[in-house]
């Protein structure tokens, strides 16, 4: 029998949604400004394995001379992204959601079966609640790289009168080098997590929209059989 | 409690089967989605296709992200303060070979003997001052990480005589009641506008050294503004005149879309 379950609330719903856009926003108009000093490459050993970013990259997408633009669009939209970051948390630790999403001891031990089993290396899967090992941490994992964006991003933006940030961020010169290093980190992030909502299946991505998903439940029995079977319930 | 404003009462209704809940549910949650991702699509175009300001003091910017910038001045200018001061290295930290960017306003060279530099008081006094004067007040070195608009930073050592002490010794006081510090090149090519407080703060200097050497012609010989509290594009190189006013000096940057403001 079709059940309706019900998995996201509106909160969690709308902060998904606005910062979408506004991550997005964020992140493009951080590449106008890196644009203007595009000098972080990754080097071993004295060879350059990649330069942030290749020039057909900034052609392609029309970043170049765009410094002061990109710095009016981000010292805006820095405000929303804060602000919605700021709600979404409020609402996880006041609501007790955070209970599903914070990892616990077991997760990391998990969290390595759920990608075994995602790999189709391994039958099953580790029992879980809402979110699972792997999810617990990278949902977790993405609000503290949020936050870290603020802290560096603040580190920055007034080196001067938030010294004490820029201290704690190793300085002017690391803060931005992590401020960098946090917006590929969302981008590999948005790439597994495509990936991954992809292959949840519709069930899954119309959750977050609608916030319920559909499953079939057996229907219970009036009375309690006495013997108890050993299939469980599929949920 | 019954409710006073309905006549009949209402049919039961039949209990909606979880089919027809389903798509009820879909129905309302995606028609919201869509519309409200429309309504975000228009206003990210609406802002981005904005008009840019009208060209005044400041230029370049679209009007609703201009507006932005001096509302988030106003946010910022709260948090400073004279105690929060930029952090200083040892000498040994210093760049020897200091980045240069941009001649505009101090190209070729200029001869020191010939230069003085001009103080324009509101009442329309002018002195004249030559870097003989300038070099007799008080010396004060900063050695900071000097931070550039476009990403990049350096530590620099730069030697001259605070702005603040150089205010006093010429009895300017009475000007900094005044909102804004405006500097100008000789050639006029170059210009900033400064906050009275930011022009105050304690760090800010007017260099005529660097790495304990005279300013060469690219660092902004002979005498050069050296404002931690401020982005590079407001260290004004080659100072010909300082002037004092409660409405924003025209700056160079500013008329090119970056914040008027531009503090660190």
């Amino acid at each position: 029998m079709k059940v309706i379950k019900e998995k996201h609330p509106l909160a969690m719903r709308w902060t998904h949604w606005v910062n979408f856009p506004i991550l997005t926003i964020m992140i493009w108009s951080g590449m106008l400004i890196y644009w203007a000093n595009d000098e972080y490459k990754i080097t071993l050993f004295g060879h350059t394995y990649f330069s942030f970013f290749p020039e057909w990259f900034y052609k392609t997408l029309h970043l170049s001379h765009r410094l002061a633009e990109g710095m009016a669009f981000h010292f805006l939209f820095m405000w929303f992204f804060a602000l919605n970051g700021i709600l979404y948390v409020l609402y996880t630790m006041i609501s007790g959601e955070w209970r599903e999403l914070v990892p616990q001891k077991k997760s990391f031990k998990e969290a390595w079966l759920v990608l075994l089993h995602d790999l189709h290396i391994r039958k099953m899967a580790p029992p879980q609640n809402k979110y699972n090992a792997a999810q617990r941490i990278a949902y977790t994992a993405i609000i503290v790289m949020g936050f870290g964006s603020l802290i560096t991003g603040l580190a920055i933006y007034k080196p001067v009168q938030f010294y004490y940030l820029t201290w704690f961020c190793g300085g002017y010169h690391f803060a931005r080098i992590l401020h960098f290093a946090l917006t590929i980190g969302y981008v590999l992030f948005f790439v597994i997590h495509i990936v991954q909502v992809i292959l949840a299946g519709w069930n899954n991505f119309r959750s977050v929209i609608s916030g319920f998903e559909v499953v079939n439940e057996k229907p219970q029995p009036i009375i309690e059989p006495t013997p108890p079977s050993d299939e469980k319930p599929i949920q | 409690m019954k409710n006073p404003f309905s006549k009949k009462p209402k049919k039961p209704k039949k209990p909606l089967t979880v089919d027809q809940k389903i798509s009820r549910r879909n129905f309302i949650s995606f028609s919201s989605f869509i519309v409200l991702s429309g309504a975000a699509y228009g206003g990210w175009k609406w802002l981005y296709n904005s008009p840019e300001e009208v060209a005044g003091i400041t230029a370049g910017a679209r009007k609703p992200l201009r507006r932005a910038l001096n509302k988030t001045e106003l946010a910022v200018r709260q948090l400073f303060s004279n105690n929060n001061l930029v952090k200083t290295y040892p000498k040994e930290m210093a760049a020897k070979n200091v980045r240069h960017n941009s001649d505009i306003g101090s190209e070729g060279q200029i001869d020191v003997a010939v230069w003085s530099l001009q103080v324009k008081k509101q009442s329309g006094e002018v002195l004249k001052i030559s870097l003989d004067e300038i070099k007799a007040l008080p010396k004060t070195d900063i050695i900071y990480d000097f931070k550039c608009v476009e990403g990049w930073d350096q530590i620099s050592h730069w030697g001259g005589v605070k702005f603040s002490d150089f205010i006093s010794h010429y009895k300017l006081d009475d000007q900094t009641q005044l909102e804004y510090v405006g500097m100008e090149t000789p050639d006029k090519e170059y210009y900033v506008g400064i906050d009275m407080p930011s022009a105050m703060h304690p760090q800010t200097l007017l260099a005529y050294e660097v790495n304990e050497m005279p300013l060469p012609a690219k660092h902004g010989a002979p005498l050069r503004l050296i404002i931690p509290v401020k982005y590079g594009i407001k260290n004004l190189k080659r100072i010909g005149s300082i002037s004092f006013s409660n409405t924003r000096p025209r700056d160079y940057w500013a008329e090119q879309g970056y914040d008027y403001y531009s503090g660190l």
